[in-house]
């Protein structure tokens, strides 16, 4: 079980004796040069910066701010709170798509693949645009409820909290489905048989057989829902209103309308401490290279 | 015999019960799985829904979204391709991505060998710090970026976003190659070391060829990973250097037009041509 956990499998993680199956050293640091220069220039550098600034003025009054204001709490615990109800329903709905992915026979398998595949090619900014124009006054969805009848006038669904959770939704439902989707595949069909030669009805033997083994899927798509849906700005930004602020907004409309770049720096930091102890805590189940890799 | 054949009859439907007259059990249970049919059936219409409305509308004679589209024109599509600033922003991005994908892919794919086959101290840590951009909210990455790049009037220049892009793609790149290496067997590039090759040779003649698709794989999700980035531009664009996602984000949020679908159509085509062009390869080598 651990070996699985680690970024790679256990029997990298130590060096042997030199031989030409291993670079030298000095092969290793030179290969890794670029990267970590284009590291330092666009990620240590810029973000130690912000950090650096939030602290500026040599005292903690951006933070005591955030932590005093009862708006920006309640901002930091509605973006907590919105990141954990997308979790759950990507996982409500799309753990059927992955166990119906699993199941179906080729041809099937593949239409269904596609329709998971498609949404996580297409922009994250052109899905939230879809999304504005499906819920605007006059957008689609209006319009059937009106024509079809169940509403009078055109309901208020955009620039709602609902709006922000059901389009990241279905951004992040994907990164949901395919880790269960991989771990469902790797699942001996056996399994199954065997539970169901034993006498275990379908619904039994799922329960007890395929559902604690899919399991390490499930945490690595939960896990990577959540901090995505942490960190989320364009669908929020777009679908979102003042009234659903999340902190990645909070963040923009501190930089982008207050120009306040010393509170925007302390709210990024919040935001990135709160990331990192989620990534922290769940590193284990997040398994990096693995999660990510059956989404890419 | 006829007591026996009795008992034999008692018997049998409990064992051909499938060809007996559907119970009324049996109509519960297809009930129950034409409802979860039905029910996934929604939520892989929910995931396709927003990427397929892009093109009745962009196609759409009205400014505003009706269903069924009322007319079919090209006019967006024309005023697209006419705007001088949506050019602009079109073939910036265009340049930005594709030098992405050289930078990303290079420094990637060393990182990527240096990983499996080095020896390098700290690597673990390395590594994190490499799929760090992936997992660092964006925003923050924007936000860091823009105070970083502003004093040294990097904004809206081509290096800013060449260096902030690379950083983003970076994990995607080191995530396919690794796995491609891992993949590889090192005991044919001793071969090419016995041969007489260097270690240049060794990897241009016999690893290369070998990762290749890892690699055409990875330089991809770079160039989308830059193209279709939207966050971090919106921050590191301005007036002079403004990318496509930035303008669009704009346009979204001031000038609703059907020229956004008409964008979006294209981007969604390129998008969709790219990855699924990986995939079908990916997946036919993964079946031969």
């Amino acid at each position: 079980m651990t070996r699985s956990l680690t970024l790679l499998p256990r029997s990298l993680s130590f060096r042997r004796p030199s031989s030409a199956r291993f670079y030298s050293l000095t092969t290793s640091l030179a290969l890794v040069t670029p990267l970590l220069a284009a590291l330092m220039a666009g990620f240590l550098y810029p973000v130690a910066r912000l950090v650096a600034l939030s602290f500026s003025g040599g005292t903690l009054s951006h933070y005591r701010r955030i932590f005093t204001e009862p708006l920006h709490l309640e901002v930091l615990f509605s973006t907590i709170e919105v990141a954990f109800i997308v979790t759950v329903a990507s996982l409500l709905l799309g753990f059927p798509v992955a166990y119906l992915m699993a199941q179906l026979g080729k041809g099937l398998a593949m239409a269904v693949t596609a329709c998971v595949f498609i949404p996580l090619w297409t922009s994250v900014l052109i899905r939230s645009y879809a999304w504005v124009v499906l819920l605007q006054r006059n957008g689609i969805i209006n319009t059937l409820l009106v024509d079809t009848g169940p509403t009078e006038g055109p309901l208020k669904l955009i620039y709602t909290q609902g709006a922000v959770i059901l389009a990241m939704t279905h951004v992040l439902m994907p990164f949901m489905i395919l880790p269960i989707y991989s771990t469902l595949r790797a699942l001996p069909p056996d399994y199954v048989r065997a539970a169901r030669n034993l006498g275990a009805g379908p619904v039994r033997a799922f329960v007890a057989v395929t559902l604690p083994l899919s399991l390490p899927g499930v945490f690595a798509g939960s896990v990577m829902c959540f901090v995505l849906a942490l960190g989320f700005y364009i669908t929020p930004a777009l679908v979102g209103g003042p009234n659903s602020m999340l902190m990645a907004t909070l963040i923009g409309q501190q930089t982008t309308v207050l120009l306040d770049w010393p509170f925007a720096a302390a709210l990024s930091t919040v935001l990135l401490a709160v990331t990192l102890l989620f990534v922290l805590m769940f590193r284990r189940t997040l398994s990096l290279s693995k999660g990510l890799n059956s989404v890419y | 015999m006829s007591t026996e054949h009795a008992q034999l009859r008692g018997r049998v439907p409990a064992v051909i019960d499938i060809f007996a007259a559907p119970t009324s059990r049996a109509y519960s249970r297809a009930a129950g799985i034409i409802a979860i049919g039905a029910g996934i059936g929604c939520v892989l219409f929910f995931l396709l829904l927003p990427t397929l409305i892009v093109l009745p509308m962009s196609l759409s004679e009205t400014d505003y979204l009706e269903f069924p589209p009322r007319g079919l024109t090209l006019k967006w599509y024309s005023a697209y391709f006419n705007d001088p600033d949506w050019m602009a922003a079109t073939w910036f991005s265009l340049k930005i991505a594709l030098a992405t994908t050289a930078t990303a892919t290079v420094a990637g794919t060393m990182a990527a060998l240096a990983i499996v086959r080095g020896c390098l101290p700290f690597r673990s840590t390395l590594q994190a710090l490499a799929l760090g951009p992936m997992i660092v909210p964006h925003i923050i990455l924007g936000v860091a970026l823009y105070l970083a790049f502003a004093p040294l009037q990097l904004t809206g220049s081509f290096f800013g976003f060449l260096v902030a892009h690379t950083v983003l793609a970076v994990p995607y790149v080191i995530i396919t190659v690794t796995a491609s290496v891992q993949r590889f067997d090192p005991t044919l590039e001793l071969a090419a070391l016995n041969c007489g090759a260097n270690r240049l040779q060794a990897f241009f003649l016999v690893v290369l060829p070998n990762i290749i698709p890892g690699v055409a794989a990875a330089a991809v999700f770079a160039f989308l990973a830059s193209f279709d980035e939207a966050t971090v531009a919106f921050f590191i664009s301005d007036i002079s250097g403004k990318s496509i996602g930035r303008k669009m984000f704009e346009d979204i949020d001031f000038n609703l037009t059907p020229v956004i679908a008409a964008v979006s159509t294209v981007l969604v085509a390129t998008s969709l041509l790219l990855m699924g062009t990986v995939h079908l390869l990916n997946g036919r080598r993964s079946r031969s």
